[in-house]
C-alpha cells in the first residue's frame, strides 16, 4: 500500500509504472465502457497469478488521475446491488491516447549498466568483493526464477497469463546468464596481477 | 553406528572428491576435490557451464564412476569397499538415473522399459507390471503403455525414463541434464513431474546448465572448473516480489 502511495505521488507519465498503469487502464476502457471491478476482473484475467502483485487502490486512484486529465469520462448509474455504480468510459482524447500506445516501440530497460559500474567500482576501490557482489545478485534472482517458475508450472497450458510467466523466466533467465559471464570475468580478474 | 548425526541423515555424502582422466601432460582434472551433503527428502541442483565437470560428478555420486581419490556414502554403504557386482546392486536398489538422451531401449514397449529395472531386482512379472502401470498413469503415459520408444515423442521418452527411474522406489533419483533434447512445452512437463518428485519427499540431485531447470530444486550448488564455488537455498519470496520482476510494480 505505502508503495502505490509513493507512486501516486509522481508525476503522470514520469515514472514507467504510473504510466503503464494509465495507458492499461485506457486500453482496457477501449473494448467497452465498465466499472472499476471490471476493469479489475480483466486485468486479472490478464495477469494470471501475477494479478495478486496489483494494487487494488491503484486502480480507483489512476481513474481518478485518468479522469481530472480528460482521458475517461464517468458516469453514475443508478444499480442497486453494488455500491461501486459509476461506469467509466474513453474520451476521444483518451480513445487517441491509447492508439499511439499501441504504436510505441519504447521498452523498459533492463540496464545492466549500472550493475556493471558498480562492480568496475567495487574492484577498483578494493572495499567489496565483485564475485559475492555477483553471487548475491545471482541468488535473488534465482529465487525470482524459481518463484515465477512455480507460477507457470501452475498456469493450465495455453492460458493468457502463462505467456506473461514465460517473458518472466526468459528475462530472468537472461540476466543469469550475463551475471555468469560477470562471475567468471570477476573471478579470473582476481588471479591476475 | 558411531556417524555423527550429519553423515545419518545424509543419504550422499561426498568428501573429497577427485576424479581425474589420462594421465602426464593430457591428463584432465575433471573433479578436483568436491565434498557435498544431499539430506534425505532434498532436491538439489548442480548448475555449471558445459565442461565445469557437473556431469561427471554426478556419475560419481551414482556409483556409475569411481572417483580417483576421496570418498563417498550412498545410502549408508561406503562405495569404495564396494566390489564391482556390490556396487551394480545398490546402484539398481537406490539409485534412479535419468539421462539426457533417455537411453531407453529401443526395442522394448514404454511398460516394458519401466519393467526391466524392476525384473533385474528380483521382482515377479506381475508386479512389475502392476508397477509399471502405476508409475506411467503418474507420469501421463496410461495409455502409451505398450507404445516403443520410437513411436513417442522427446518429452515421452523423457517421462518413461523418469517412471523407469522411479520403478525401485531408489533412495535419490539422479538427472543429468533432463530437458537438454526437449522442447520448451516438454520441459514444462518434465519440470512439472520433478516438481510433484520434490513435493513428494523424493530425494533428487540434477544437473544442468539451465537455470529454469535448477530453479526447481531447493538447494543450488554452482560448479566451475571442477569445483563447487557457490551455494544457496533458494526460496520462494512473495508474489510480491514476481510483481517487481514483471514490472507490475517497482
Amino acid at each position: 500500500m505505502s508503495e502505490s502511495l509513493e507512486l501516486s505521488d509522481r508525476e503522470p507519465l514520469h515514472g514507467y509504472q504510473l504510466r503503464v498503469v494509465q495507458e492499461v487502464l485506457l486500453a482496457l476502457l477501449a473494448q467497452s465502457g465498465a466499472h472499476a471491478y471490471e476493469l479489475r476482473a480483466r486485468l486479472a484475467l490478464a495477469l494470471g497469478p501475477l494479478a495478486d502483485a496489483l494494487n487494488e487502490g491503484q486502480v480507483y486512484v489512476t481513474l481518478g488521475r485518468l479522469e481530472k486529465s480528460g482521458l475517461i469520462r464517468s458516469e453514475r448509474v443508478d444499480r442497486m446491488d453494488r455500491r461501486d455504480r459509476r461506469v467509466y468510459e474513453l474520451t476521444e482524447a483518451g480513445r487517441e491516447r491509447v492508439l499511439a500506445w499501441f504504436e510505441d516501440v519504447s521498452w523498459p530497460k533492463p540496464a545492466p549498466a549500472e550493475f556493471h559500474l558498480k562492480l568496475v567500482a567495487a574492484a577498483a576501490a578494493g572495499l567489496a568483493d565483485p564475485v559475492r557482489i555477483v553471487d548475491r545478485q545471482r541468488h535473488e534472482l534465482l529465487s525470482g526464477l524459481r518463484e515465477a517458475q512455480r507460477a507457470a508450472l501452475g498456469e493450465r497450458t495455453g492460458a493468457v497469463a502463462g505467456l506473461l510467466l514465460e517473458g518472466v523466466l526468459l528475462r530472468l533467465q537472461a540476466d543469469l546468464r550475463w551475471l555468469e559471464a560477470c562471475a567468471r570475468f570477476w573471478s579470473a580478474a582476481k588471479d591476475r596481477p | 553406528m558411531t556417524a555423527p548425526t550429519v553423515m545419518r541423515t545424509s543419504v550422499v555424502s561426498a568428501r573429497g572428491l577427485l576424479k581425474e582422466y589420462g594421465s602426464g601432460p593430457a591428463r584432465v582434472r575433471a573433479v578436483r576435490g568436491v565434498d557435498v551433503d544431499v539430506a534425505a527428502g532434498e532436491s538439489v541442483a548442480i548448475i555449471g557451464p558445459s565442461g565445469c565437470g557437473k556431469s561427471t560428478l554426478l556419475y560419481l555420486l551414482g556409483g556409475l564412476e569411481r572417483p580417483t581419490a576421496g570418498s563417498l556414502r550412498l545410502a549408508d554403504r561406503r562405495l569404495e569397499r564396494l566390489a564391482e557386482a556390490q556396487l551394480a546392486r545398490l546402484r539398481r536398489h537406490a539409485v534412479g538415473f535419468v539421462f539426457q538422451a533417455f537411453h531407453l531401449v529401443d526395442e522394448l514397449t514404454a511398460a516394458e522399459n519401466v519393467e526391466l529395472p524392476m525384473l533385474l531386482a528380483g521382482r515377479s512379472p506381475h508386479q512389475a507390471r502392476e508397477r509399471a502401470c502405476v508409475l506411467l498413469r503418474s507420469v501421463g503415459l496410461a495409455d502409451r503403455a505398450g507404445h516403443l520408444p520410437s513411436a513417442l515423442s522427446g518429452g515421452q521418452r523423457q517421462r518413461v525414463a523418469i517412471a523407469r527411474a522411479l520403478a525401485n522406489e531408489p533412495t535419490v533419483v539422479l538427472a543429468d541434464e533432463p530437458t537438454g533434447n526437449l522442447d520448451s512445452e516438454a520441459t514444462t512437463d518434465v519440470l512439472r513431474l520433478f516438481e510433484q518428485l520434490r513435493a513428494d519427499g523424493q530425494t533428487l540431485v540434477l544437473v544442468t546448465h539451465d537455470e529454469r531447470v535448477a530453479a526447481t530444486a531447493d538447494r543450488l550448488l554452482t560448479m566451475r572448473d571442477g569445483v563447487l564455488v557457490d551455494e544457496t537455498r533458494l526460496t520462494g519470496g512473495s508474489s510480491r516480489s514476481l510483481g517487481a520482476i514483471t514490472g507490475l510494480e517497482e
